[in-house]
């Protein structure tokens, strides 16, 4: 009886491996760049921002990325056309940004360096329409 | 329907949130590849921009692309470019009919001589005379002449306006042609597809009010930012491209695996657009998604290379050396493509 071990097998594959695990290298090069914008911001106050969505990751990538960059202190909501889901990670001052539209796809998400990404602020016009309305209103009650 | 303000005061007006509004624009960013700090010089740019005026000329077309980017599945973020614009004249939307619907277009033209920005969908028939389309008693070649010449710039909106497309398919009873083969002296970007991805559009769009110019073209007047890469370049099915592993018949063990559709006549290796990436029907899927390869919609003449289903002329051998060998050429010319983008990508960065 023969055994496996006697049975004859050539294996040919003429294409490179496939890493095991299923990183490509991005998700560290993305790490990397965190540090030098932390650096910067830190140094310069001059802020940052990566585009994840424009990124080659695949999902091993990802899943590092949001294994490193965990939830931090502070989770915002914000309802303008669609959805946004903001959070600082564990990280003070990098925050993880996701935009989606009326259908809840995802139509930007990036990484920001900075105190307080922009759109969490109130746009100073938009703050002037609503003194504007507020005024308007305790008129409209006198 | 031109308002002297500011595009940030009429969006306002509309109830249209400045954080919305960054929103959109961050999405058009990543959208076209430019760093996400293009995004605040865009909100910046647009909120002192006027209105563009546009002028929207329909000829030998079947309504597809107006139907593309009026009836894409997000309303609220591509539609905000019609916020952006002030669209003159289009006479399938616009309420107004005959000698007013034209006259709006005159109006339109001689308030913003120079400046407002033509585009076209649909091939313009020359053969007689140009009797085969005429809109108001107007040939579509006298329209385009005339209207062409107050025009800051023309965008080929469809692959009948940018390369003649299906009226332009053999034997072309009307000799219908592109913009292109018309008009020799304004700078003209084709938007080709049959019909283009609703957000190419709006994207290209949104590029001409914020940055006042056509983005970045290709030697057929493509903007670089979508069509840089071939469905191929960019289709998740590649791996098995790779491996020399392919569907046969519509309905084997391929197929069914999902393996590549080269053998079935797929075009996805000599087709530059952006189907693989941004996909359709807000982000559903695309062709070879759904187990069809691609036409070659948006590609000149597309019509007439014979069969969608015969494959491609590209020497692909039965043994594992040569696949491995075409395989890794097409590694190559990846990387290549790959590079060019990068590198357009930082030329549009410097652009702001």
């Amino acid at each position: 009886m023969s055994t496996l071990d006697n049975i004859n097998v050539k294996v040919i594959n003429p294409l490179p491996t496939q890493q095991v695990d299923g990183l490509s290298g991005n998700a560290d090069a993305v790490l990397h760049e965190i540090v030098a914008l932390l650096e910067t911001y830190t140094t310069t106050g001059e802020m940052g921002a990566i585009d994840l969505h424009s990124l080659p990751l695949t999902p091993a990538d990802y899943e590092l990325l949001r294994a490193t960059l965990t939830e931090g202190e502070v989770h915002a909501h914000i309802n303008a056309i669609g959805n946004s889901d903001i959070h600082e990670t564990c990280y003070p001052g990098v925050w993880w940004l996701t935009y989606y539209n009326a259908e809840d796809d995802i139509v930007a998400e990036l990484l920001e360096i900075t105190s307080v990404p922009q759109i969490l602020k109130a746009p100073e016009e938009d703050m002037r329409d609503g003194l504007a309305r507020l005024r308007d209103r305790l008129t409209q009650l006198e | 329907m031109n308002e002297p303000n500011t595009l940030g005061a009429s969006l306002a007006r509309s109830g249209v949130s400045r954080r919305s509004f960054l929103k959109f624009c961050t999405a058009m960013a990543s959208l076209m590849a430019l760093p996400p700090s293009a995004a605040y010089a865009m909100v910046d740019a647009l909120n002192r921009a006027q209105r563009q005026s546009v002028i929207w000329l329909s000829f030998q077309e079947c309504t597809g692309c107006v139907e593309s980017l009026t009836r894409s599945f997000d309303p609220t973020l591509e539609q905000m470019i019609f916020e952006m614009i002030s669209l003159d004249y289009q006479h399938t939307l616009q309420a107004a009919s005959g000698e007013a619907a034209e006259s709006a277009r005159e109006q339109a033209m001689k308030a913003s001589w120079g400046k407002y920005l033509l585009i076209v969908d649909g091939s313009i028939p020359t053969k007689d005379g140009g009797v085969y389309s005429t809109v108001a008693g107007i040939s579509n070649y006298d329209m385009l002449v005339e209207t062409a010449k107050g025009a800051a710039a023309i965008v080929a909106v469809g692959t009948c306006s940018a390369y003649g497309g299906i009226p332009h398919a053999n034997p072309n009873p009307t000799g219908a042609v592109a913009v292109s083969d018309i008009i020799k002296d304004k700078p003209i970007m084709n938007v080709p597809g049959c019909p283009p991805i609703p957000s190419v559009i709006a994207g290209v769009l949104a590029y001409f009010v914020t940055y006042g110019k056509l983005p970045e073209l290709d030697h057929i007047g493509r903007p670089k930012v979508f069509f840089a890469d071939t469905i191929h370049d960019r289709c998740y099915r590649r791996p098995f491209y790779d491996q020399g592993k392919f569907a046969k018949t519509f309905d084997d063990e391929g197929a069914r695996n999902g393996w590549c559709l080269y053998e079935l006549g797929c075009k996805g290796p000599t087709t530059y657009n952006a189907c693989a990436t941004i996909k359709w029907n807000g982000g559903v899927s695309f062709p070879i998604e759904s187990g069809h390869g691609c036409l070659g919609c948006s590609e000149p003449n597309f019509w007439d290379k014979g069969s969608f289903y015969k494959p491609l002329a590209v020497p692909l051998a039965d043994n594992a050396t040569a696949i491995t060998a075409a395989a890794l050429g097409g590694i190559a010319v990846g990387t290549v493509a790959a590079v060019i983008s990068r590198k357009h990508q930082s030329d549009i960065s410097k652009e702001k």
